[in-house]
């Protein structure tokens, strides 16, 4: 309990840090590390293969391709926006949260039984999962099993966006 | 016993997250997100020891092998201003 607490302060902390940074270098170099602590999260919840994705992924290649970005683009962000779109904005942001802390009222307690999403399939994967799919790990079942056509269309996306970053990232004149 | 463990290597985080956040140059802030990769690796061992579940040995020696890629990529674009 207290180790998900200090992973998530340092979450805050990294996240708030890499928000308030100029040099976007070092807020690609930040969020790196959100990756990795992420990653500890997701370990943590016992989801070793969103884990995996996480730190592959967030910690490795989105790093890359920040530097990939920058080095296209330049290195330091631009002066602050004036103090008349900073208030617009924190009125559109004070709005949201609110609506979305009213949703949240209504939402069961965390880990409730009774909960309908613990009601509607995860019984049955709980039960039949091991024998239908031959996955011990319950996760991976759902996402590779049972979830599969989605997992294939997300693949699919993401291998568009690699094949359009690819295009807008290759010099020209080669 | 391997929670108290757990907890100082957070504490060794946030001791690493200030030089990180603080910076002055990029340096200081890859050397310390490297340190934070290190102790990920340690710290994912260890829970998977509070969890039972020892296996999880291998998936930290997999973050200690992807750990430079994002370092090296960073240290190229210092070196010569991109990636080719």
């Amino acid at each position: 309990m207290a180790i998900d607490i200090l992973l998530l302060l340092i979450l805050v902390i990294i996240a708030i840090a890499a928000i308030h940074m100029k040099d976007l270098l070092a807020c690609g170099v930040l969020l790196g590390g959100y990756s990795l602590i992420m990653a500890v999260l997701w370990t943590n919840l016992n989801a070793v293969d969103v884990a995996f994705t996480e730190a592959s992924v967030g910690a490795g290649i989105t790093t890359v391709l920040l530097i990939a970005a920058i080095s296209r683009t330049k290195r330091r962000e631009d002066d602050p926006s004036p103090f008349r779109h900073k208030v617009q904005m924190s009125i559109i942001v004070l709005a949201s949260t609110a609506v979305f802390v009213f949703a949240l009222l209504d939402a069961p307690n965390f880990g409730d039984p009774n909960a309908p999403a613990n009601q509607h399939v995860a019984p049955r994967y709980i039960h039949e999962s091991s024998h239908e799919t031959g996955v011990l790990n319950m996760v991976t079942a759902v996402l590779a099993s049972y979830r599969g056509y989605d997992t294939l269309g997300e693949t699919t996306v993401i291998f568009t966006a690699g094949m359009c970053l690819v295009m807008l990232l290759r010099r020209k004149n080669e | 016993m391997f929670e108290a463990a757990a907890i100082l290597i957070l504490i060794a985080v946030f001791l690493v997250l200030y030089r990180a956040v603080k910076g002055p140059t990029i340096y200081d802030r890859v050397l310390a997100v490297n340190v934070i990769g290190t102790k990920t690796v340690v710290l994912l061992a260890i829970i998977g020891f509070i969890s039972a579940r020892p296996h999880f040995l291998d998936i930290a020696l997999v973050y200690a092998l992807i750990n430079f890629i994002a370092t090296i990529a960073i240290l190229k674009y210092m070196d010569t201003g991109g990636l080719d």
